[in-house]
């Protein structure tokens, strides 16, 4: 019967053609689409988890009530002794310092007055000591002039406000903000070097210098604002985030104690969570409405076939079939077409996607307008989920399709489609 | 001589005995009570944060309301920080960059070594009648005080706070609770002034405190520890050669 139904679709082209073609680009479209999207998500991940977030982060209680302002005067206070703890408990894990701060950058002129200030975003962290660190915040990728810093007086600041401000390798420069306790600091420093990171709100006005100089400057000995956490692998996994999560803040945090601390999981963080279930749901959103286009679009190439067919469906009539035997074979025929037109989509779609998992695709241009913290070079991530995904769908229309536009079937006549017959 | 000046034209703004004065002679009045030709001070913070109480000793120096220049005595890690306000601008010594910032933008909404007050709190004009309008809304009894209330409304929108809300000491002619509020009507900070004493024939709060409202902790208190009044004070404590000496 399949031989049958097969060599049917294969003689008339008109059968197979257009319906195979519509299903085929869909499906690559769409198998596409997800992997985009799954690669948008994971740079997301990756580049959030890098700068800001980490895959967990552990901040005290007060800290985490204000997260999006960062505000390291709530910081952890003494934290070594519990640090080296928290690394023995939880193995899998790397654990970096950082402290995130806001200060002004002031440029003296040639007698020491304000030449030009403005207001930055610093980050801390472990510059001379790990270049893990330096790899995790791609500085060296990054760096667009001078060298990465030697000594704890020099920093890094981003390209475009160097030269906003005018400033050139070698100048020194003053940081001026607050201590843990709220007093005035300040600090002269040397710029070393120029970066970009690829994150608008960073590029825009960003400065790093090493943990020591500004644990010092902020009078946060032994202190750190924030302690990311990330999986060794390097893979951001929510479940296992979440056991060790509920562990340690069920052995370590106290609701009652405001400067105890607390983990966090990524998707805890700010909109991080709605974000990535907005990523999850897409998924959900995008295969209804591909399958809702897809069987209006067979619907009507399922009915123009149908008139087309009028003849043939009078003449099996006539020699005994049943409508149920005709509406049937129509349905049969539409999941054959179905599948050779999924197989061919899933083959090019993941041709697609495979080549820009290797090459990548470049979204600079894109991320010069936009705060999502992306990579510039974005890869596509090809899963089985997204074939799954695309592949069903393309069936699924076809089928819904063929079987909208067969229902005309039942409600002619007989006698009218053997009329048809006849003409 | 200056003193009694100054009392002489708080007797000269205000109605004779009997009379309800208007907002702005109340207004003149408390000026020509505080506002001295020149001063000399020793003050003490301390500041309530969330996280410690920290004490800050400071000299002060002012002539009229627009110089001002303030060195910090103490704790270890200010001493030798001095601050200097010249009409509309400000700059900050900070004696281990050995260097002098200029503040402004929107560093004048930072708070002032942690304290509850900010530097466009130190900026401001004194001279309220030249920003708000005033108005006499009631009288009230304050920590046993006999008080005016008297609300003020910004004249524009270049001024810190849109409204204020002020219970101005009878007798005395003093300030002793403020309210700040926003354009949105939320209360954004508060001062209380007590202490109240008598100096070369005017009448000073010796101690405020300040609480911004938006912010955890219990305030930032002000001790006025020392004041002379109208001395003679050189040009030059007044410049920008005075933060690096």
């Amino acid at each position: 019967m399949l031989k049958f139904l097969i060599k049917g679709i294969m003689r008339d082209r008109h059968r197979w053609l257009f319906p195979i073609l519509i299903v085929m680009f869909a499906v690559a479209l769409l198998i596409f689409g997800f992997s985009f999207l799954e690669g948008f998500k994971m740079s997301y991940i990756q580049q959030t988890s890098r700068f800001n977030s980490g895959h967990m982060k552990v901040v005290s209680r007060a800290y985490a009530e204000m997260l999006d302002i960062k505000p390291y005067d709530l910081a952890l206070l003494d934290v070594s002794e519990d640090l080296y703890e928290w690394k023995e408990q939880y193995p899998q894990l790397d654990w970096v310092e950082r402290i995130n701060f806001g200060a002004l950058l002031d440029v003296p002129d040639n007698d020491g007055n304000t030449k030009i200030q403005s207001e930055i975003v610093g980050f801390a962290i472990d510059l001379l000591g790990s270049e893990e660190e330096i790899n995790r915040m791609q500085l060296k990728n990054g760096l667009k002039r001078g060298k990465l810093p030697q000594d704890a007086s020099e920093i890094l600041i981003s390209l475009a406000a160097a030269e906003k401000m005018e400033l050139k390798v070698g100048d020194k420069v003053t940081l001026m903000g607050a201590t843990v306790f709220g007093a005035m600091s300040m600090r002269n420093f040397q710029i070393s070097g120029m970066v970009e990171f690829g994150v608008l709100s960073l590029d825009r006005g960003a400065i790093v210098a090493d943990l020591s100089a500004i644990r010092e400057m902020l009078d946060m000995q032994d202190a750190a604002g924030e302690i990311l956490c990330f999986f060794k692998d390097g893979e951001y996994n929510l479940r296992d985030a979440t056991k060790i999560a509920n562990h340690f803040n069920g052995k370590y945090s106290n609701k009652e104690e405001e400067f105890s601390p607390q983990m966090l999981r990524l998707n805890d963080q700010g909109n991080l969570g709605p974000i990535l279930r907005m990523f999850d749901y897409s998924l959900v959103w995008m295969s209804l409405g591909f399958i809702m286009v897809m069987a209006i679009v067979l619907w009507n190439a399922g009915l123009l076939n149908g008139i087309r067919r009028y003849g043939e469906f009078g003449l099996r009539l006539a020699i005994g079939e049943s409508k149920r035997m005709v509406y049937t074979s129509l349905l049969s025929e539409a999941l054959i077409v179905g599948i050779a037109g999924g197989v061919l989509g899933v083959i090019i779609g993941s041709g697609i996607s495979i080549y820009f998992n290797i090459h990548g695709m470049d979204m600079s241009v894109y991320n010069r307008s936009s705060n999502m913290m992306t990579e510039n070079i974005l890869y596509t991530s090809l899963t089985v989920k997204a074939i799954i995904a695309s592949f069903i769908p393309g069936l699924v229309s076809t089928f819904l399709g063929a079987a909208l536009a067969g229902i005309a079937i039942f409600k002619r006549d007989t006698s009218q489609l053997f009329k048809e017959l006849e003409t | 001589m200056k003193s009694l000046l100054s009392a002489l034209c708080m007797l000269l703004i205000l109605p004779l005995y009997g009379q309800a004065p208007s907002a702005e002679q109340i207004i003149q009045a408390v000026d020509a009570n505080m506002i001295s030709q020149t001063s000399k001070s020793r003050t003490r913070m301390v500041v309530h944060s969330r996280r410690a109480t920290r004490t800050m000793e400071a000299i002060n120096y002012s002539r009229g309301n627009n110089m001002f220049f303030s060195e910090y005595l103490s704790p270890p890690r200010e001493k030798g920080t001095k601050m200097l306000k010249l009409d509309e601008d400000l700059w900050i010594y900070d004696p281990g960059t050995d260097r002098s910032i200029q503040i402004s933008g929107n560093m004048l909404k930072q708070s002032v070594m942690g304290s509850d007050l900010s530097y466009e709190d130190m900026m401001e004009e004194t001279h309220l009648l030249d920003s708000y309008n005033a108005e006499l809304s009631g009288d009230i009894q304050y920590e046993g005080r006999d008080c005016w209330i008297l609300e003020l409304n910004a004249k524009n929108t270049d001024v810190s706070y849109y409204k204020r809300k002020a219970y101005i000491d009878k007798q005395r002619y003093v300030c002793l609770y403020e309210e700040w509020f926003a354009k949105s009507g939320k209360l954004l900070k508060t001062v209380k002034a007590s202490d109240v004493q008598r100096i070369d024939n005017r009448w000073y709060p010796t101690k405020y405190v300040f609480k911004d409202e938006l912010k955890q902790g219990s305030g930032t208190e002000y001790y006025l520890e020392e004041i002379q009044l109208d001395l003679d004070l050189p040009a030059h404590v007044f410049t920008k050669a005075m933060l690096k000496k």
